[in-house]
């Protein structure tokens, strides 16, 4: 091989930086190796940061790329740490991140041997990526790294994952990095509608008396925010988010009903039972959502936009569907609107506003929803959060107050635990002048707190706000409601002290047992310069409320526990009480 | 759950490593039993034909055609009818058979069409093409006698006049 030829691994790296990979996350190993030659000698302007596992590695790219909208990359090795990945592109592939996966893999030779460190990893994650590739020639890599840019970042983006035997890293690559593209099957299409859908949505949108909009993770993705601000304002139409579109329409404004769902607002369920139009813009209605699928909207006209065709009636049957990007959607439709005349219907929101705020007890001990109404105000909203999955995950997104969108980074398809620690670092090598708040509760924190690491290292201003309860909460919530408080496996007994553990890794440490000391505890963790984890002791028993219980619809909506059980905290004084249709 | 039809499919799709692998797998998750497959060449090398007839009610079979529609390799998966379509399958069934039986197996073969490709003292192999419901006719019928072998190739199709398959 000349001095200026490459050989396969330096194409992949040169290939990741000329389409405009920033960022990679990783730890090496036997079959990776010429990759990790490759960044050594031929890396110009992405930055690699070596991670202490391989499933962070994949929520880092993942947060990175929820914080900022452009993929990061994943550079492993075969076998055990391409498996390792396997959440981490699960998770991102749920909520559809672009992210792009290179595992390192035995020589051609080898494969299907049962050779050392040897996983036919392409098939292990074939139902949870967009696209994979098995590269066999170095001179396939430019090629194969501008497809899986293009197939990841496009249509309805996703995980892509590259495998690379370790003798085509070696191997020369021959061809030029401007490879042409060879996808005859793939056709994303942000306007895969005709002028007569935008013509019928308007039309229903005209007769309609009490609309709701529900905006997602698509209409993020998209970079909707306005048009579906202009949208929202033009028909006079209240707007809930879902888990992952949180703030593309602003909490703060006076037409948001916040969340819905299974522990969304009861104002935003009690509007979805009695509207009139349903149009989903980039949400794929899950059944997190919808309480009973067969019931969700049932007398409503629903409309239902996204990119992804197969979304269409997998739980809900549209009345009109419109595939297509959100933004040209809405772009070719807000012309042929009319201001809604809605003024009945919106006081009537109001009145469910009143009647059903969004609370939580103050007495009594330590709550999460304190910490996160206190962190409102101490960020100004201006933060990013990401979170773990589970109790602390539900009262963050209802009690977090976001006003835009790529501000708060969560979990939703796959519901990972472990996803917050990791996503809050990928989010600050993103956006490093800005807050970046973890939320996260002591059993998902254990699952991946080893890049503790990785923060202290970068020195990473992160902060970890810890909601230590002791127990797999949400678990315990629903053992408590529907298994007679039958508690198994739950109790999670010996914690470490985490305030100390923290300190091992050089990272400031506090305890915060008051509520008192919230916002000064708050403010001295915000303030330090450096990594930061609060050990927050919140009350060991409390509950998640509103809920829909589960096999429940909408209109079943709780607002306490519906058992009355005095004696307990978190202010449960006023025995069971309901959104319900019944007392609505 | 809904009834349970069969429906016929063809896909085209890039021949690509692991595309068939994808399509099988899409089918299998959402509950689809394949019945029979068939994946051949296309027009050009660069892509293959598949043909799948497959059981599972209405509301599946949509999420599984455009889940397959939405694989990075297929450019196009398509439901037919039996009445929009030309279907055919070739089968090959190897009959045990003495020189006594020998005129009324190839009796039956005559009625359908078949040809004797093979034959020796005890057996004798025949192949038939047509529709599936034609084979299934021959082949019950020499159920009579002792089928030893039968190896169908699964029904391709072909979409009628200007339709594309």
């Amino acid at each position: 091989m000349s001095e200026n030829q490459m050989n396969g691994a330096e194409a992949l790296i040169q290939s990741l930086e000329k389409i405009g990979i920033e960022i990679g996350f990783g730890i090496p190993g036997g079959s990776a190796i010429p990759i990790y030659d490759a960044l050594y000698k031929v890396r110009r302007k992405m930055k690699f940061v070596l991670v202490r596992h391989e499933q962070n590695a994949a929520h880092e790219a993942d947060g990175y790329a929820r914080a900022t909208g452009k993929p990061a990359a994943v550079l492993v090795t075969s076998g055990p740490g391409a498996a390792n990945t396997v959440t981490g592109i699960m998770t991102a592939y749920m909520d559809s991140v672009p992210m792009i996966v290179i595992t390192g893999q035995s020589v051609r030779g080898m494969l299907g041997k049962d050779a050392f460190q040897e996983a036919d990893i392409f098939n292990l994650t074939m139902p949870i990526v967009k696209h994979s590739y098995l590269v066999k020639s170095a001179n396939d890599i430019p090629r194969v790294v501008r497809e899986a840019y293009h197939i990841a970042t496009t249509g309805r983006p996703g995980p892509v994952l590259i495998d690379v035997p370790k003798d085509v890293g070696t191997d020369p690559c021959t061809v030029g990095l401007d490879a042409e593209m060879n996808l005859p099957g793939y056709k994303p299409e942000p306007r895969g509608y005709g002028p007569e859908t935008i013509r019928q949505i308007a039309d229903a949108l005209a007769k309609s008396q009490r609309p709701v909009i529900i905006a997602g993770h698509g209409a993020v993705l998209s970079r909707a925010e306005k048009e579906l601000r202009q949208l929202a304002e033009t028909l006079q139409a209240p707007v809930t988010t879902t888990l992952l579109g949180k703030g593309v329409f602003p909490d703060s404004h006076k037409l948001s009903l916040h969340g819905l769902g299974m522990h969304g607002t009861a104002y935003a369920n009690r509007a979805i039972v009695e509207c009139d139009l349903m149009i989903s813009v980039g949400a794929r209605l899950d059944d997190r959502i919808l309480g009973i699928p067969s019931q969700f909207c049932k007398d409503a006209v629903k409309i239902h936009i996204d990119v992804d065709a197969a979304e269409f009636g997998k739980l809900v049957k549209p009345d009109i569907r419109c595939r297509g990007d959100a933004k040209t959607v809405l772009q070719d439709l807000l012309p042929l609107l009319k201001k809604g005349d809605t003024d009945d219907w919106i006081k009537r929101i109001e009145g469910f506003k009143k009647k059903w705020p969004l609370t939580y007890a103050k007495k009594g001990g330590l709550h999460p929803p304190q910490v996160i109404d206190a962190l409102n105000k101490l960020t100004g909203g201006k933060a990013v959060m990401t979170t773990d999955v589970g109790q602390h995950q539900m009262w963050a997104w209802q009690f977090f107050r976001a006003d835009k969108p790529w501000q708060f980074i969560s979990s939703g398809g796959a519901g990972t635990m472990g996803f917050g620690l990791p996503a809050a670092i990928g989010a600050q090598f993103g956006r490093p002048g800005e807050t970046v708040v973890a939320i996260v509760g002591d059993g998902g924190f254990q699952m991946t707190m080893s890049d503790l690491a990785t923060a202290a290292i970068h020195k990473l201003p992160v902060k970890i706000i810890l909601m230590n309860n002791h127990y797999l909460g949400m678990v315990r919530q629903w053992q408590d409601m529907f298994y007679d408080e039958r508690y198994s496996g739950v109790d999670l007994e010996g914690n470490p002290d985490f305030v100390e553990l923290a300190q091992a890794y050089g990272i400031l440490g506090l305890n915060l047992k008051r509520a008192a000391d919230i916002p000064k505890v708050l403010k001295k963790a915000l303030d330090h310069p450096g990594p930061a984890l609060v050990n927050v002791e919140v009350v060991h028993h409390e509950e998640v409320y509103p809920m829909v219980p589960p096999g429940k619809p909408l209109e079943d909506t709780v607002l306490c526990h519906p058992r009355r059980k005095p004696g307990r905290p978190a202010g449960r004084k006023n025995g069971p009480a309901r959104s319900g249709a019944k007392n609505g | 759950m809904s009834k349970e039809m069969t429906h016929n499919l063809s896909i085209y799709v890039a021949n690509r490593p692991g595309a068939l692998a994808r399509i099988a797998q899409t089918f299998s998750r959402r509950g689809f039993n394949i019945e029979s497959l068939v994946v051949s060449a296309g027009a050009t090398g660069d892509f293959s034909r598949m043909t799948i007839t497959a059981k599972g009610d209405e509301a599946g079979l949509e999420q599984v055609i455009m889940q397959c529609s939405k694989l990075v390799d297929v450019l196009a998966c398509r439901e037919h009818t039996d009445e929009e379509v030309v279907a055919r399958e070739l089968a090959l069934v190897k009959v045990a058979v003495d020189s006594a039986h020998r005129g009324e197996v190839l009796q039956i073969a005559d009625h359908f069409r078949a040809k004797t490709v093979d034959l020796s003292e005890n057996s004798i192999v025949l192949e038939a093409t047509g529709s599936s419901e034609k084979l299934d006719a021959m082949v019950n019928l020499l159920g009579k006698y002792k089928i030893i072998e039968l190896v169908r190739t699964g029904k391709v199709i072909m979409a009628r006049g200007a339709r594309e398959t």
